[in-house]
């Protein structure tokens, strides 16, 4: 398809620590298409921070590697390309956005300085021009005293502002793809509605592709058309936002869904999934899921289940949509939501 | 159900801002600005706001594990704004707290067993013997195992730390545990482990809460009544169904407005404030919203609104409710 932005394939990423190899990403896959807002989500540690590093080819290494698998931009594969070409691609052909935004913007520059930078690297215009409408833009995303801000650092402005600046400069470089790795989760919700609005509008008006990883369904429910869902460092189910959030497969994402207590509900008791997320270890055999599952049966600690597919793009890594089993998955489809 | 437990009135807590080489005061954080509410004996109230908003100072300075800076607090009709150091950790058996962060609440150095002992010792309980049967016994009414007492925090999980902190702050029976926060850094599949956990102990040892969170469907799901905290005011408080059914202040307006719901069927007529949250340094004059305010008038930057009782139990600082409109 021609229209595919990025696309991963069985992407796999390791770290190599004193206590073992970390499969922090073990053969993931996800497809990334124009004007589309893909949404990862997890709990912490499932892998939704080093894939997205993966991606812009910013793994610490070592100790992290990339071990095996693809990652398509545009039909180029990023993996192992040359770190000038990877400086061309980052801030231009992709953006990216983290939870701290201080990590993206330089400390020791103006707010203005970056991004006319940024600017003036698109568009061939002079130094006060590109100042000009680098007020324009930070008016754009809702920063209040523009022209002042302007010549600020980015230690004098809150969490807030600073992920607006990072918004700002995304729009300038008018990237094919945004990689936002948690943008909210550091901010007020009435901030959060804001930044959300903004992305919403990137994705819009110029049809920018956006990655965007979060651990809040809620943020999922109000910008993803698509989600993949994570757990310890596998995909286990991918389906359109309405399908993941209102008919969920995959006993995990299922759980998870209960979990959360509902804002216009009236829940005596939350569901709790029993036990923890377990950390990503090596040779580990048969479904992630299994110790936590109410479901799993013996072939569950035996093999691995692999993505099966449900219908069209609906896919869910449990065998209980392996069509072998028959039985079995209408009878768990029956009492799984009760 | 409905005798206080807990009486807040005009609640102040400014910190100084120090400057200049000799360290002279040149301003003050406006952290707390003036709160008032009740806690009835057995019930769990809420309270919501955002970053900064001077919920943990509220907490900690009920508690005076901060020093109020002006108003009274009552705990079963008794001002405690006035004890001694001494009477003051006498009392704090029946006032416990919980902290948000349970990987910096519990000191690293001590095992499980120290870190729930340590209050049961300080509040007289000397038999080593007996120590050991009753850590044994919370370890187990919060869900972990005895054996669990002889390892060290950086053993166990997120959830596992906050079990910790809810046993120790158990350990003595209190009839109060102010809760700042519990479930903030926890996973959602355990942040609901948790909410069941506080739950269930509040039933079986009839305990008060005072819970304390920026999550509203969380707030929403625990609590009996909830207050909203704007800028180290209460602007709003009563049931949960009202506050979430007919929100009276505009911010709370707002507040609710924005919160993203895991449901994509619920339609949201969004109120997007402009700008951020004023400096509690430098708190906007008259009513401390009236900067983002949709509904603004001229009065509110002149007179802040009275925190008043508009309808039966819903207590609202607004002018649009005002007398003085
Ligand atoms: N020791 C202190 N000295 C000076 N200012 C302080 C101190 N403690 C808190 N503040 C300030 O008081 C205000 C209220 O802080 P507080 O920690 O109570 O907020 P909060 O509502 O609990 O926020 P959060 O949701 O981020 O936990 C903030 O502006 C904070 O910076
Ligand atoms: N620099 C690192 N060194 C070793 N392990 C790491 C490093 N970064 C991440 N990991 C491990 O990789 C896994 C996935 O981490 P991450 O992608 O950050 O999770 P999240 O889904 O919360 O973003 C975790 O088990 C984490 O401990
Ligand atoms: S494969 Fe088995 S253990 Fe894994 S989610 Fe499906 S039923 Fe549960
Ligand atoms: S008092 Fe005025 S500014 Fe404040 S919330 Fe009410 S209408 Fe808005
Ligand atoms: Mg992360
Ligand atoms: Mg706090």
């Amino acid at each position: 398809m021609s229209d595919l932005v990025l696309e991963l394939n069985n992407l796999q990423t390791h770290f190599f620590t004193d206590s073992g190899e970390v499969p922090a990403v073990d053969g993931v896959s996800i497809k990334v298409h124009k004007g589309e807002v893909v949404g990862i989500v997890g709990e912490s540690g499932c892998g939704k921070s080093v894939t997205s590093l993966s991606v812009m080819q910013l793994v610490p290494t070592p100790p992290g590697k990339i071990v095996g698998g693809e990652i398509n931009f545009k039909g180029e594969n990023l993996v192992n390309t040359s770190e000038k070409r990877m400086k061309k691609i980052r801030g231009n052909e992709i953006s990216m956005i983290f939870q701290e935004p201080m990590t993206s913007l330089n400390p020791l520059f103006t707010i203005g300085n970056q991004l006319r930078e940024a600017i003036r690297i698109h568009q061939k215009i002079n130094k006060r021009e590109a100042r000009s409408k680098a007020i324009d833009m930070l008016r754009i995303v809702g920063i209040p005293r523009a022209d002042a801000v302007i010549d600020e650092y980015p230690h004098q402005l809150s969490g807030g502002m600073r992920q607006r600046v990072m918004i700002a400069m995304a729009m300038s470089c008018n990237p094919e793809l945004l990689i936002a790795d948690e943008p909210t989760t550091a901010l007020d919700v009435t901030i959060q509605a804001q930044i959300l609005d903004l992305m919403r509008n990137l994705n819009d008006e110029k049809d920018t592709a956006i990655l965007l990883i979060t651990h809040d369904l809620g943020v999922v429910a109000e910008i993803c058309d698509r989600v993949v869902v994570m757990y310890s460092g596998q995909v286990v189910e991918e389906g359109t936002t309405r399908e993941i959030l209102k008919d969920p497969k995959h006993p995990y994402s299922k759980g998870l869904i209960k979990s959360l207590p509902k804002i216009h509900e009236r829940e005596q008791k939350l569901y709790s999934i029993p036990g923890t997320v377990p950390k990503p270890k090596m040779g580990r055999v048969g479904c992630r899921f299994a110790p936590r599952c109410e479901f799993a049966f013996d072939r569950c600690f035996q093999e691995d289940p692999e993505l099966y597919s449900i219908e069209n793009d609906r896919l869910s890594r449990c065998f209980l949509y392996d069509q072998k089993e028959g039985d079995r998955t209408e009878n768990a489809e029956a009492n799984i939501g009760s | 159900m409905q005798k206080p437990i807990l009486e807040v009135s005009g609640l102040k807590k400014y910190f100084e801002i120090k400057g200049g080489v000799f360290g002279k005061k040149v301003g003050e954080v406006k952290a707390v600005d003036g709160i008032s509410f009740s806690v009835m004996e057995g019930e769990i109230l809420g309270i919501v706001g955002e970053s900064g908003c001077g919920k943990s100072t509220a907490g900690k300075s009920i508690l005076r594990l901060i020093e109020p800076s002006a108003g009274e607090v009552k705990f079963e009709n008794k001002d405690i704004t006035n004890l001694s150091a001494e009477e003051m950790r006498k009392l704090r058996r029946n006032m416990q707290i919980i902290f948000q962060d349970p990987y910096a609440s519990l000191n690293p150095r001590h095992t499980v067993e120290k870190i729930i002992g340590e209050p049961l010792q300080i509040h007289g309980m000397s038999s080593a013997k007996e120590r050991k049967e009753r850590v044994k016994e919370l370890l187990e009414v919060v869900g972990l195992s005895a054996y669990h007492a002889s390892r060290y925090p950086h053993q166990f999980s997120g959830g596992q730390r906050q079990r910790i902190g809810i046993a120790r702050a158990l350990a003595n029976n209190p009839k109060l545990i102010i809760c700042d926060e519990p479930v903030s850094a926890l996973d959602v599949s355990v942040q609901s482990q948790i909410l069941n956990l506080m739950e269930e102990l509040r039933d079986e040892f009839n305990l008060t809460y005072v819970f304390i969170a920026h999550d509203l469907s969380v707030v929403k799901h625990i609590s009996d009544r909830v207050g909203v905290m704007y800028l180290g005011r209460m602007v709003e408080l009563t049931d949960k169904d009202k506050l979430y059914d007919d929100p009276k202040h505009p911010y709370t307006q707002a507040l609710l407005s924005a919160v993203p719901l895991p449901d994509p069927d619920i339609a949201k007529d969004r109120i997007i404030l402009k700008g951020d949250v004023p400096s509690p340094s430098n708190p906007p004059a008259g009513c401390a919203f009236h900067t983002r305010c949709p509904h603004a008038m001229d009065i509110c930057s002149k007179v802040r609104p009275e925190f008043e009782e508009i309808e039966d139990n819903h207590f609202v600082a607004c002018h649009l409710y005002g007398e003085v409109q």
